[in-house]
């Protein structure tokens, strides 16, 4: 390996006699690079900008103020990034990600649960979906590696979870003053809670600070103590690997068996052809099947890696059920931005019925007085009032649930919009089942419970109509062994071209209810392993 | 309750500021077409960092809950380095310059010399208080994202602002993962 890797370069010309060319720098791609770039050539096609880290804090003002949509915190939107959502529910694809080395680490909330043993066996244990045709096991020893690399703040005081090898990094963040009274009802109803693992550190690690408390996790956090990609990228960068941002991919140049080349172009216009040995698509549930869509031939007319036809199908999200309302007491919301008590209770009572869901306590409900101030038509002595009475006394108990794969739920190429390079845009048919429905249902009803026994008035439910997603992109070209009814081998490489192979949770055959990207890191280091093992 | 320097340095380092120019607006061709009394000659009015400084100290007497002491300390010291930030100075300095205009057109006096309740009066008239705040906006809307959030952001973003609403730890400012934990004082 030669050590080309510079953070400042410009050119944006392909790396000549690379070994691996991955696309996309977001936690998938920069833990790939990050793990290869010692013995590799790698360098790293990402589609968006590198963001300056000194911006952080303007981009929490952003995030803060009325006048910034959610997309406008990272740049997203524009000609760029349209898209179309042609599905029965209405898809907010550019709220739910982020284009940039980091990628949609750089807004997340930094929950890192692994999934359950029962997760991986849906079909067998639950009697619906497919299984994964690998178990927990197989990926146990890279949930522990992802853990070590991401820097997770967790305990072991969860029984419902599956088993652990090692302690955490670092210690779980302590409960918050409103998990002491959601507690309190929660032993008279014989609901147990525990800790939220944390992507955020609770103590200086791995040369991040811990975290200061800025409360906007979700979409920004300016300490850095939350992690986002761009430590593996930097971390790849420092061992040689070459990460080019603005390099949009817009092709994969293939013959019959491979991957020839990752054509892109940079914002110049100029088109360049990175080849490489080996080729990882890093992009997401959206991007990496559109992607395998745009590069059709007459070899592969239906697109890359398609001969299954089920690229772009199963597209699922998980979806949120939840339950608010206010005490006659304080409840101290809105100090922190993440949570620090959650219940997988419920989780594995899933069936044919019901899906798996966990319950999440809030420390963030109701709204955050900095920003209440800036709306109304109120200031002085009469703003100040308003806030008071607006803010103290909030309590809600959210929930996540599974939404099974559909082949009817789906991310395909719009036949009639294009984006700015002329691309067909993703469109984003999202289609969701009775059984999420009921889950929800069945979520709301517990939640009502708990706030019942609390003492609240419950002002707001969440429920099956008004449900939204969790911007958790999962299935689009999903794992198995057989090569008619997936996409990837269950070492995540694709059935159709030996050097091909997809990080991500677009692999996941099964979503289950937990946040994804622990997994998503766990089977990256798993695909490292595959591709380092191929090329040596 | 008194707002501290270490309120302006808590709400400067919310904003991404660590740390004056002399400047003038001008008017050109009476431009808000919400004033009907608006000239048609070029006014220039005098925004230098001083005037601004004065003009938002008077603005945050009427913004801030009149419990608050220590205004002019904190707006100075918060003014001081986002005048200096790029882009958002030049607002900040526009913004002042279209509540000067008004101030001098519609009640004959600077903005700082008119008493409290007609400068709650001029920023009403002139829509402020229904307008969104807007960086790009109409004048209103741009009086309201410059000068009169950005007082109420620098003011409850700060530990002295989250206090009188409740909460030590405000949204933006980086106070530490203690206060969540603590129950009611």
């Amino acid at each position: 390996m030669s050590g080309r890797g510079s953070a400042s370069r410009q050119d944006r010309s392909p790396v000549t006699d690379a070994d691996v060319c991955v696309i996309g720098a977001g936690p998938a791609g920069a833990l790939v690079a990050d793990h290869l770039a010692s013995a590799q050539d790698v360098v790293v096609l990402e589609a968006g900008p590198r963001f300056d880290p000194g911006d952080r804090v303007e981009r929490q003002e952003r995030a803060i103020r009325p006048a910034f949509d959610r997309p406008d915190v990272w740049e997203m939107g524009g000609k760029r990034d349209d898209h179309a959502a042609s599905g029965e529910w209405f898809y907010p694809l550019n709220h739910a990600r982020v284009k940039g080395v980091g990628g949609s680490t750089l807004h997340w909330q930094g929950m890192v649960m692994r999934l359950h043993e029962e997760d991986f066996a849906s079909g067998t244990e639950r009697g619906v979906g497919p299984d994964w045709p690998i178990d927990y096991a197989d990926l146990q020893p890279y949930y522990a590696d992802a853990e070590t690399e991401l820097g997770v703040s967790g305990a072991d005081d969860n029984s419902f979870a599956p088993p652990r090898e090692q302690p955490h990094p670092m210690p779980a963040f302590p409960p918050s003053y409103s998990d002491s009274l959601f507690a309190e009802a929660c032993d008279e109803l014989g609901i147990a809670m525990h800790s939220v693992p944390n992507a955020r550190n609770s103590e200086p690690f791995d040369g991040r600070s811990e975290c200061a408390g800025y409360g906007t996790c979700q979409p920004v956090c300016p300490s850095g103590a939350k992690y986002d990609g761009t430590v593996h990228v930097e971390r790849a960068e420092s061992q040689g690997a070459t990460v080019i941002d603005r390099a949009r991919v817009e092709r994969l140049a293939h013959n019959a068996d491979a991957i020839e080349a990752a054509v892109y172009t940079t914002p110049d216009g100029t088109e360049h052809r990175q080849e490489a040995d080996a080729f990882v698509l890093a992009c997401g549930g959206v991007e990496t099947p559109r992607l395998l869509l745009m590069s059709d031939s007459e070899q592969y007319p239906g697109g890359l890696a398609n001969s299954s036809g089920l690229v772009g199908r199963y597209f699922m999200d998980h979806l949120f059920a939840g339950v608010g309302g206010v005490l006659d007491e304080p409840t101290r919301q809105n100090h922190v931005g993440f949570l620090t008590s959650e219940s997988h209770q419920f989780y594995d009572d899933a069936d044919e019925e019901v899906g798996p869901f966990k319950l999440e306590f809030f420390n963030y409900a109701g709204s955050s007085p900095v920003e209440l101030a800036l709306t109304g038509d109120d200031w002085g002595d009469d703003l100040l009032e308003r806030l008071q009475s607006a803010y103290g006394n909030h309590v809600a108990v959210g929930a996540l649930v599974e939404q099974l794969p559909r082949e009817d739920s789906y991310v395909g190429l719009d036949p009639e919009r294009t984006d700015d390079r002329g691309n067909p845009v993703p469109d984003v048919h999202w289609t969701v089942g009775d059984r999420a429905l009921r889950t929800i249902e069945r979520a709301n009803g517990i939640q009502r419970s708990i706030l019942q026994e609390l003492g609240a008035e419950i002002t707001w439910t969440v429920g099956p109509d008004d449900t939204g997603p969790a911007y958790h992109h999962m299935g689009t070209t999903r794992m198995g062994t057989d090569p008619a009814s997936s996409v990837v081998d269950p070492a995540c490489r694709t059935h159709d071209l030996a050097n091909c192979w997809i990080a991500g949770s677009s692999v996941f055959p099964t979503g289950g209810a937990m946040n994804p990207t622990l997994t998503i890191a766990a089977l990256a280091l798993r695909v490292a392993d595959a591709v380092d093992a191929t090329l040596e | 309750m008194e707002l501290s320097r270490r309120d302006a340095v808590a709400a400067l380092a919310a904003l991404g500021l660590g740390g004056g120019a002399a400047a003038t607006y001008t008017r050109r061709d009476g431009g808000d077409d919400s004033d009907p009394q608006s000239g048609t000659e070029d006014e220039e009015i005098d925004v230098s960092d001083g005037r601004v400084e004065r003009v938002a100290v008077a603005a945050a007497e009427v913004l801030y809950p009149s419990q608050v002491t220590g205004v002019e300390q904190f707006v100075t010291e918060f003014l001081g380095p986002r005048l200096n930030q790029d882009g958002h100075g030049d607002g900040i300095r526009e913004a002042v310059g279209i509540v000067e205009d008004r101030a001098q057109r519609w009640h004959g006096a600077e903005f700082d010399a008119l008493d409290p309740d007609r400068r709650d009066q001029l920023l009403r008239e002139m829509g402020v208080d229904t307008a969104d705040e807007a960086p790009d906006g109409t004048d209103a809307e741009r009086v309201r994202y410059y000068l009169v959030n950005d007082l109420l952001l620098a003011l409850y973003a700060s530990p002295t602002g989250g206090e009188l609403v409740g909460v030590e730890n405000p949204q933006g400012h980086p106070g530490g993962t203690d206060s969540y934990q603590r129950g009611p004082p």
